[in-house]
């Protein structure tokens, strides 16, 4: 269409700008250098960010309904030195899902502060952040926690194995993203969730459930932080009680680069997928190229505000905010 | 008189009221379970407490007028320890060898100027792109972290200048030169918030930043200052604490901006805007230095009190909310 106008343009861009922004990046990061590109790069890339990318999945819904959560880091190290620990205490089939429970319970009671007491998401955040630091150490004693018989368990697969040639985090985020993105563009509590976070009074008006919803936000979020854990332990098979830490803003920066806004009612699935990969790729491809390691964190910080400023500006159609 | 003035009150009353329960429970079971043969509430010892505030103090006094207008800057942290690295990488620049002890002011004045600036950009992102402040300064603390990391990778930067660590460590009147630094930036903003245009303003904007507009108040310039000023603070915590110990490791500040948030929040500063005062932070400073020192004082570990605390600040806010819903109800008679 030759007659495309500028507004069209604009909303074209703030649909698919993320989608355009990646393919350009993952363009100049091969011409840069061919190996980027190469299937053992990619595996790779993909295989790291898996954690961090089942993390991003479950704090999608949380900001999607309009609240935040900071606690996603400490709560993984949390499930990592839980399922650690009875691994070689009640053994590996028993020690999952009694660390998901766990895990659970802590997303619960997040979930219940939020949902149905109605309190302040970063801040009630904020203090498990704190908290559940402080309950890891306590449960561990300070310790790292090691299993002790590294090459003997099976438990090594959810980390190290692979299936069909994949690595199998590889699969679990896929089949994850799959599955929640489904939950959240096709059944009814979805539509709840994007209800909840657009306008929370007109959802509580039109009888949705608003409590109850954001409390299953959280319960998804603590799943998939569960999920990331098992991960993580079964790909060290050790850890330290700090393993988690910093990761809530980097799971966050992924969220808001996949253009799901802080306000909630917007963002899905897929586009956080995408912010996940973005976040990856671009550590990947500065890496390759030579640059120092800690760049990332500059060019991180660069991207996530063009990101969402270009975001905000082709919604109001206008560059400059109108703040006086 | 306001039908919430009693609700009010209370909410104000009670970081100060929970400060003595503090004391009173960290005398009472130190005196059972303390190894240490000293008081809990020593006169040394509290005045060592004010003096560990200081750090986190100096940035809280910042935090609440930027968390009074509305915003939030996560980002101290990190501006938290590029101030360091300048203050004690600057003083062995070849440019300065000549300038002997003159050499401090100048690295100070360097430091500060550094913080300033990081606060400003913050602020100036705010203003022009109009994204909130909350991911810029989310964006800002990886990008500032990024620098500190780039500027000496993972190894520490130290420089020892004993006129400075004296100077540091000196005392005045009893208190420590910290301590000084900590009362003096309390009453500073304290004036600023309460006597000043400015601070009037900065209630305004973030009770409601669109009435805030159409009375005249140039809102972006406002906010700009606001994010200079905890940039300065950010850096004059650096300086007042990197002046003692000599040395910064890269990860310095890291999880500052938590302690600050916490600390503000719990002298009763909402962080929707428009409420807050530096007194209640400075309470809320106090509280938990006093909470950490206690839980050290009865021989819990350092686990005990990231748990305590968190909780405490949920709990707080809480009941904050609890105290504020009946405020409402009684305005609705």
């Amino acid at each position: 269409m030759a007659t495309l106008t500028k507004q069209q343009i604009g909303s074209v861009l703030a649909k698919q700008g993320i989608l355009i922004a990646f393919v350009i990046f993952m363009i100049a990061f091969t011409i840069a250098n061919p190996k980027f590109l190469t299937m053992d790069n990619v595996f790779s890339v993909v295989r790291s960010s898996a954690i961090l990318g089942v993390m991003a999945l479950g704090v999608t819904f949380v900001v999607i309904s309009g609240n935040l959560d900071l606690s996603v880091g400490s709560m993984m190290s949390f499930s990592t030195i839980v399922v650690l620990d009875l691994h070689d205490k009640i053994g590996p089939f028993m020690a999952i899902p009694a660390m998901f429970a766990m895990t659970l319970c802590l997303g619960a009671f997040i979930g219940f502060l939020v949902g149905y007491l109605r309190l302040n998401s970063l801040i009630v955040t904020l203090g498990m952040l704190s908290a559940i630091h402080g309950l890891t150490l306590t449960y561990s004693g300070g310790q790292n926690m090691d299993i002790a018989d590294k090459e003997g368990t099976w438990f090594s697969v959810f980390g190290q194995g692979t299936a069909l040639g994949i690595p199998v985090p590889i699969l679990i985020f896929i089949a994850l993203a799959a599955l929640l993105g489904l939950t959240l563009a096709k059944t009814p509590f979805g539509r709840k969730v994007y209800a909840v976070g657009g306008n929370g009074t007109a959802a509580t008006f039109s009888g949705i459930p608003r409590a109850r919803t954001v409390f299953f936000c959280y319960l998804i979020s603590a799943a998939c932080v569960a999920t990331a854990g098992l991960i993580q332990a079964s790909r060290s098979l050790g850890s330290q009680n700090t393993v988690g830490q910093g990761l809530e803003l980097e799971v966050l920066a992924a969220v808001i680069l996949g253009g799901a806004s802080l306000l909630g009612g917007s963002g899905t699935v897929f586009k956080t997928v995408i912010g996940v990969l973005i976040l990856g790729f671009i550590q990947n491809g500065l890496l390759l190229m030579g640059l120092q390691f800690y760049i990332q964190f500059v060019v991180t910080w660069v991207i996530i505000i063009l990101a969402v400023w270009l975001d905000i500006a082709a919604k109001r159609g206008k560059l400059w905010s109108a703040i006086a | 008189m306001q039908p919430n003035t009693l609700s009010r009150a209370l909410a104000n009353g009670a970081i100060w009221g929970f400060i003595v329960l503090e004391l009173i429970f960290f005398s009472v079971a130190g005196s059972y379970l303390s190894i240490s043969d000293q008081a809990f509430m020593d006169y040394d010892n509290m005045l060592l407490l004010l003096k560990q505030s200081a750090p986190i103090g100096i940035i809280a006094m910042g935090m609440t007028l930027v968390m009074v207008n509305g915003n939030i800057d996560l980002s101290v942290g990190a501006t938290f320890a590029i101030a360091a690295i300048v203050l004690l990488d600057s003083m062995t620049w070849p440019i300065f060898a000549g300038l002997g002890d003159w050499v401090i002011p100048v690295a100070w004045l360097l430091s500060l100027l550094v913080g300033t600036l990081l606060g400003a950009l913050n602020g100036l992102i705010v203003w022009k792109t109009g994204v909130d402040a909350f991911i810029v300064t989310l964006g800002s603390m990886l990008g500032y972290r990024g620098i500190v990391f780039m500027f000496n990778g993972e190894n520490p930067t130290s420089h020892l200048n004993w006129t400075l660590v004296d100077f540091a460590e000196a005392e005045f009147l009893g208190l420590a030169t910290a301590s000084w630094f900590l009362l003096a930036v309390t009453a500073g903003i304290w004036f600023l918030m309460a006597r000043t245009v400015h601070g009037r303003n900065a209630y305004a904007i973030g009770d409601n930043r669109e009435a805030a507009v159409n009375a005249g108040i140039r809102v972006g310039p406002h906010m700009m200052i606001n994010f200079a000023i905890i940039g300065f603070l950010a850096a004059l915590s650096a300086v007042v604490f990197y002046s003692e110990s000599g040395s910064v490791n890269p990860n310095d500040g890291q999880l500052y901006e938590l302690w600050v948030i916490t600390a503000v929040v719990l002298g009763g500063t909402k962080i929707t805007g428009g409420a807050g005062n530096v007194i209640g932070t400075f309470g809320g400073v106090i509280a938990i230095q006093l909470l950490r020192k206690g839980l050290g004082h009865i021989g819990a570990d350092t686990s005990t009190v990231n748990l305590v605390i968190g909780l405490i600040l949920i709990a707080v806010l809480f009941l904050d909310r609890q105290l504020n819903i009946k405020g409402k109800e009684e305005l609705k008679v």
